[in-house]
Parts: C-alpha cells; structure tokens; sequence
C-alpha cells in the first residue's frame, strides 16, 4: 500500500509549478529548499533565470550542489546550432584534373557560400575549367613559383601535395579539402551529406582525447558522456583535425585493394570520435578539415615516394603530415577527431597497376610509424612550429640513415616552417 | 577471401553470467539465443528468496550461502547487495568464455529490423584479433566488407589476441545520476554500426550490463570490487574492473573491443538512489583515473594473477590516502586472487601469447 503524499512534497509540487512566479526563495528553511532544487532538476526546469533565483539564496548547500554538478550558466551557446561563419572558412581544392565542371556541379550546394582555393596541379598542364556562381581564386604553377622562388626547394608542391600551397596562401580560421574525384555521399537515411558542415561541427566542438567515451562524441544531440567518465575532463579541449571518412572506394593501399578488387564501403558507420592521445593513425587526406590556426604549420607536404604518382595508391604525403598533426595536437593538448562526415569516393585508377609500380610507401611504413608513436616533444615546443622543427631534427637524426626520402623529408619540414613564416607575416602586413 | 563462415557456437565453452536478485522472466526473449548455453545465475539479495529460472535452460544457481559455504573467510571479498556478486560466477565457472547481462537487458533490433543476436557479434569480436598499437580509422578491419585503410603497417595487421567484447545499450543509455537528473528523457537511438579496438594507453568507462571475455586470458582481472552493503561506494564495479582489465590487458599485449552488439536496456534505476551511491565515487575518480594512467606493471610480472597482485600492491600504496576505502578494497584484490587460484588450481592464465614487440 502506498504512503499517501507528505504535506512538505505536496508543497513542493505546489512550488514547482508556480516556480516561475516565485522570485524569492531565500526564505526558505535549507532542507526545503535543496529538495525544491533537486526536484527542478528532475522536472527539467532548470533554466537560466531559476538558477539565478536559488543560486541568490546563498546557501551553501546549494551552491555546493550547484558546482559538484558543475552546473554552469551558459553565456556564450556551445551547442546545437553551429553558427558558421561564412567568412571563417576557406575550402581547398587541388586539381589533378582540368575539367572541374562535374566535381563542383555535384557540391554546389554545399560549396556555394564559401570561398574556395583551387591549386592546380603545377605537372598538369592545360587550363582548369571550373564553372561560374562559386567565390574562388586558382593558383597556378607560375603562382606557385613566385611565392616559393622558382629555385629548386625542398617543398614541392606538385600532385597531390598541390593543395598544400592552398593552405598556406589561406588566412581563414578553417580549412576543408577534398580530393577532386569525390562527391557528396548520402547517409543511411538516403539524405545528401554536407561534409563541410560536419567538417565545421567537428572542429568547432571540443575533442575528449584523455579518456575514451563509449557513446563516442559526447557533444553530439541525443548522447552524452557515461557513467565513469571523470567530470574534470568533460569540458574538453579544442579541436585540431578532423578526419573523414568514405564509401564506395574506400581509402585501402593497393595491395589491399588488389587483393579484393571487388570490396566496396558500404556500411555507414553513424559516429564521430576523438583518436585518444598518444595513438596514431593513418590520416587520409582524401576528406578533411583542420584548423589552420592552431595546426596549419604542422601540415606538412613533405614526404615525397621517389615514383610518387597521381593516384592516393601511390602516395603517402598525407599519412605523413597526418601523423605530424597528432603527435603535435597531442603534445599541445588538442583533439583530433574521425568518423563523419562520409564522402562518396569514385572509381578511378587500377590498384594492379599501381602495385606493380610502388611498393615503397607500404615498406617504409614499417619505419615510420615506430617513429612517430615514440616521437616526444620538448616541454620548450609551444607552438606548431616549433613541434615542427623539432620533429624534423628527430627525423633527420633517427630516420635518415634508413632512406634519403627521410633527408628530403626532413629538409622539406624545416624549409614549410620558414615559408609558413614568411607567407602569414607577408599576408598579415598586407591585411593591416 | 570468399564465403562468410558461420560464427561458431561455443556452446561448451561459454557460461551466460547472470546477477539478480528478482527473477529471470528476461530470459524468455533470450531463449533464441541463450537456450544452447550454460547459465550461471549468482543470487543477490536475501537467499531464502527462490528465483524462478524459466524450464528448459540449463543453469547452476548461487546464492549468498552458496558464496559463504564455497569461500569461507575469502568471502568477504565477494560483494553483497550489489549485481558485483556476478565475478563469484567468473571465478566458478570452468569455461573459456564468459558472457554477462543484466535482467533488465532485452534484445534489439538493428536498424533493418531484425533482433540481435548480441552473443553471436561478442564471439565474432572475441574470436577475431584486435588492433590497439595503431587505430584503423574504418574501425574493426576484421568485419566482413572493411578492411585495414592505406597507411596501415603491415607488420601491424595480424593484431592481438582479444580479450574483452564490451557491448553498448539501445534505450536507457549507461549515464550517471547528474547526468540522469539533468537529462532524465534521454534515450540512444543512434545505432552506431561499429566494433572498434581500444588503443593501448588508452583508459574507457566498462559497463558490466553486456559484456564479453575470454576467461583464461584475462578472467582474474574481472574482479568487481567491494560495493554495496556495508560499502561507501556503489554503481562502480564495472568501472574498477574496467581499468584493471585494461592496464593489465596493455602490459600482456591483448586488446579490447567495444561497439557492437547493442541490447536494449529498459530500465531506468533511480537517480537519486544512484547519486547517493556514486556520490563519493564522482569525487575518488578524479584520483582514480590518474593513478590508473600512470600505472606501471614490472615486465616480471607475465600472467594476470602476478599483474593484478602487482596492481592490488600499487592500490595499496597510492590510493590509502584518498580513502581508507582503497586498502579494504585492495586487501579484497589479494583475497580474490587467492580465491581465484584455490578454485581454479591448474588454470593459471596462459601468459602473454602474442608476438607483438611491446610497445
């Protein structure tokens, strides 16, 4: 038999309906006044102004409460509606083909309202044709030249590697590229996916690198972090990296793909998650998004395969300057993220052939990744430069010996951080 | 590469753990996929109670005397009043696998429709190597239509041994009593079709509500710790387990795997109640978690009992200060061991067997 209701919750009931009325609650004996909070708390009535009402009440209990809980009044919206800032992001594009025209037909919708750097290949030659209604400026090989000097440098900007030119001549807050044979996928409910917004939602959102929640993004709508995720770590920290992902052709090595000629992605996986620190991965640069004020410098084009060719089979450029990226964000302490968005990447190339060309990315991965899992910055390394410089010492040091790609990757490092220098210098007197 | 091979059943060598203190009605819904195996039910609660265990499931039931008869004085280790009793099933069971739920965990249904059979995706991840030296970014590339991505060492791709299967909920998600009192409507829905390793170094809250492991490989470090009656502390015997398995598993060179199989978990427990249980817990993770972090285990240590003796040690010396708590709790760690290694005389777990170069 049920216990009829006490006088004191009878109130409170009373209480809690008309809590929007009330504008004093000081007054109330201590006991009371807890049991009121923590019964707004389970109504879910908990807004701004009531809080201001049992927060002037003064009470320690409450206020004790109020901070374990680690309630806070939010003064500047985190969340659910990403405000981008059009002007804040620069989309860039290398151009290993020159007819653009179905590429950016197919992301006219999701491209149209920014501004982006188009960077044609400097080995391609012919003009790009790239149609009208989009915000953009291209880069040539002649453009290319007069920024770097058309004397042979370390950093060659050409193939893949092309769009790196886009991110240094860039002076937005975030850059998104996609490589030129993708399209705009659809996700499991059969909607087009705006992967530059998720790109954007990604950085703008903080990463949990410290502890690993098992409902991945913590911050997405409709999850949150579970039960035994330390509350000292749930703010978070900044974002640096924003790793895409891709269906159809997925992102295999030509081997692999060799092997399974016939495999295709299918399956959407629908998460985004923080890589936890001090674990590596293979960055793709097929589809992704970055800072470029906390880690451009350390984007790196600098590890160059003597046969390196035109299709992602047969480069590891971007593996390079991925890991580069999360030894610094890990050093730094800040997040890199992977999952959604998802791009729909098109058949092109033929793994066999590659294969019978290269298989020197597949061998010196065997050298690299070592390297970078016990890559360890010094404690005077606090900007993405200088993580630069010193990594590129230990590769001079540690990896040169085993091949000359690792000598050339090295000088081409320190040579990106001098151009970086000058190039933001260059373009910040110009904007003054 | 071609055809799929059928996942195998293990049905003599997997024991379904189950704590309750109610009744097993869930099973019913089970029975599909539960009936071919052994149960081992661990009573909670007042043992004069009877728990009625559905007909035709094959089962031995433990009770508290049950636990006091077996253990005698290393009972204490054992909690009371609290669903931790379940590792007394670990410890009594004499099979290589281990499969636990909780009576409140139905079956799902996948985003098709169809029900999960959430013990047949745990075999196929524990069955299936794991990969934490290096994250594959198309997660578990051992599933059926993925693979390793570009980039990936090849030196890396025969993966490790794996030694826990940590499943997720559909419904009511596994959130803590703050989190319940601000967000007491929230439900997952988003059904994420991934298994995935947890990389080395790497710490994760474990939830006990569904979970997998590999007995022999890892079964001593499942110990869920002192909670409940007569204990400051509840709703964390998971969470300890959790971390001990993981130091342990990165020292030995095995892997964890969390994502897939989903299970429906339908009840809500009360949050108030929960946050009285967890208050302290909230506060002692801030100390937990950094010691956990920075815990080493001597490479003399080679087998899971040597390792979590060494942690039980560790616990002893760094986390007293915190609350005397933590001696009881690691005096339980050394009794548990002991206990372990009286029922289980020959089985000591195999040490490390993977070839991998410790990283």
């Amino acid at each position: 038999m049920r216990k009829p209701p006490t006088l004191l919750s009878l109130t409170i009931d009373i209480a809690l309906l008309n809590l929007s009325h009330i504008s004093d609650l000081s007054f109330l004996p201590d006991h009371v006044l807890l049991e009121l909070f923590l019964r707004t708390l389970r109504a879910g009535k908990l807004t701004e102004k009531i809080l201001k009402l049992f927060v002037a009440t003064g009470k320690d209990e409450i206020l004790s409460l109020i901070s374990e809980l680690n309630i806070q009044l939010i003064l500047t919206p985190v969340l659910p509606t990403i405000n981008i800032r059009d002007d804040e992001v620069d989309i860039v594009i290398g151009a290993l083909h020159l007819d653009l025209t179905s590429f950016m037909e197919d992301w006219r919708a999701v491209f149209s309202r920014f501004h982006l750097i188009i960077v044609q290949d400097p080995d391609l030659k012919g003009d790009l044709k790239i149609p009208g209604g989009f915000s953009f400026d291209v880069y040539t090989k002649s453009d290319i030249e007069s920024v770097v000097g058309s004397s042979s440098s370390s950093v060659v900007f050409s193939g893949y590697s092309c769009r790196y030119f886009g991110y240094l001549v860039s002076h937005k807050k975030y850059i998104i590229s996609i490589d030129d044979d993708c399209t705009p996928a659809k996700d499991d409910k059969g909607e087009l996916i705006d992967a530059v917004a998720q790109h954007i939602t990604n950085l703008m959102t903080p990463a949990t690198p410290f502890f690993f929640n098992t409902l991945y993004d913590p911050f997405r709508k409709g999850t949150d972090f579970v039960r035994g995720y330390p509350f000292s770590l749930r703010s978070g920290v900044q974002c640096g990296l924003s790793c895409g992902l891709w269906l159809n052709l997925a992102d295999y090595d030509a081997p692999t793909q060799a092997l399974k000629p016939g495999q295709r992605n299918s399956r959407f996986v629908d998460a985004v998650l923080t890589v936890p620190a001090r674990a590596m991965l293979p960055v793709s640069g097929i589809n992704i998004g970055f800072d470029r004020e906390l880690v451009g410098p350390a984007m790196v084009p600098a590890f160059r395969l003597a046969k390196e060719g035109k299709f992602r089979w047969e480069t590891v450029e971007d593996i390079w300057s991925g890991m580069c990226v999360k030894v610094i964000c890990d050093h730094l302490g800040y997040g890199v993220k992977s999952g959604l968005p998802y791009v729909w990447r098109n058949e092109r190339g033929n793994a066999v052939e590659s294969l019978k060309k290269e298989w020197e990315g597949v061998k010196l991965m065997e050298e690299v990744v070592p390297f970078f899992q016990s890559m360890r910055l010094s404690q005077g390394a606090v900007t993405a430069e200088d993580c630069v410089i010193e990594m590129a010492a230990a590769v001079k040091e540690r990896l040169e010996p085993l091949d000359p790609v690792f000598a050339r990757a090295s000088e081409a490092m320190v040579e990106w951080v001098k151009l970086w220098k000058v190039v933001t210098s260059r373009l910040s007197n110009f904007a003054a | 590469m071609a055809g799929v091979s059928p996942t195998p059943l293990l049905k003599d060598e997997l024991d379904i753990v189950i704590p309750t203190i109610r009744n097993l009605d869930f099973l019913e819904m089970w029975r599909p996929f539960f009936q071919p195996y052994h149960l081992i039910i661990v009573q909670d609660g007042d043992p004069s109670k009877t728990i009625k265990v559905p007909e035709g499931f094959d089962y031995e039931l433990y009770n508290r005397n049950d636990i006091n008869r077996i253990l005698g004085p290393k009972a204490s280790c054992i909690s009371f009043k609290d669903s931790a009793c379940r590792c007394f099933g670990y410890m009594v069971s004499k099979k290589k696998y281990i499969y636990t739920i909780d009576d409140d965990c139905f079956v799902a249904k996948d985003p098709s429709g169809k029900d999960i059979n959430a013990l047949e995706q745990h075999i196929k991840n524990i069955l299936s190597p794991a990969t934490p030296y290096f994250f594959n970014t198309l997660y578990d590339p051992y599933r059926d239509g993925t693979d390793f991505v570009r980039g990936y060492p090849f030196s890396l791709r025969e993966g490790v041994p794996t030694a826990v299967s940590h499943g997720l909920w559909l419904n009511i998600p596994d959130y803590d009593a703050p989190t319940q009192l601000v967000k007491p409507r929230e439900r997952n829905t988003r059904y994420v079709d991934a298994v995935m390793t947890i990389p080395k170094g790497t710490l994760f809250p474990m939830c006990g509500m569904n979970l997998a492991f590999n007995r022999e490989l890892i079964g001593p470090a499942m110990y869920f710790g002192l909670m409940g009656d007569g204990q400051p502390i509840g709703r964390y015997d998971d969470m300890w387990a959790g971390w001990c398995t993981k130091v342990i598993c990165d020292h030995l060179g095995l892997g964890i795997k969390t994502g897939l199989p989903y299970i429906w978990h339908s009840k809500a427990s009360n949050p108030f109640v929960n946050l009285k249980k967890e208050y302290k817990g909230i506060y002692w993770q801030e100390e937990i978690i950094p010691f956990f972090q920075a815990v080493s285990l001597p490479k003399e240590c080679t087998t899971v009992q040597q390792c979590y003796t060494e942690l039980a040690k560790q616990v002893k010396a760094k986390l007293a200060n915190v609350d005397p708590y933590f001696t009881k709790l690691a005096d339980a760690m050394v009794t548990w061991i002991e206990a372990w290694d009286e029922l289980n005389p020959s089985g000591e777990a195999p040490a490390k067997t993977s070839n991998v170069k410790a990283k």
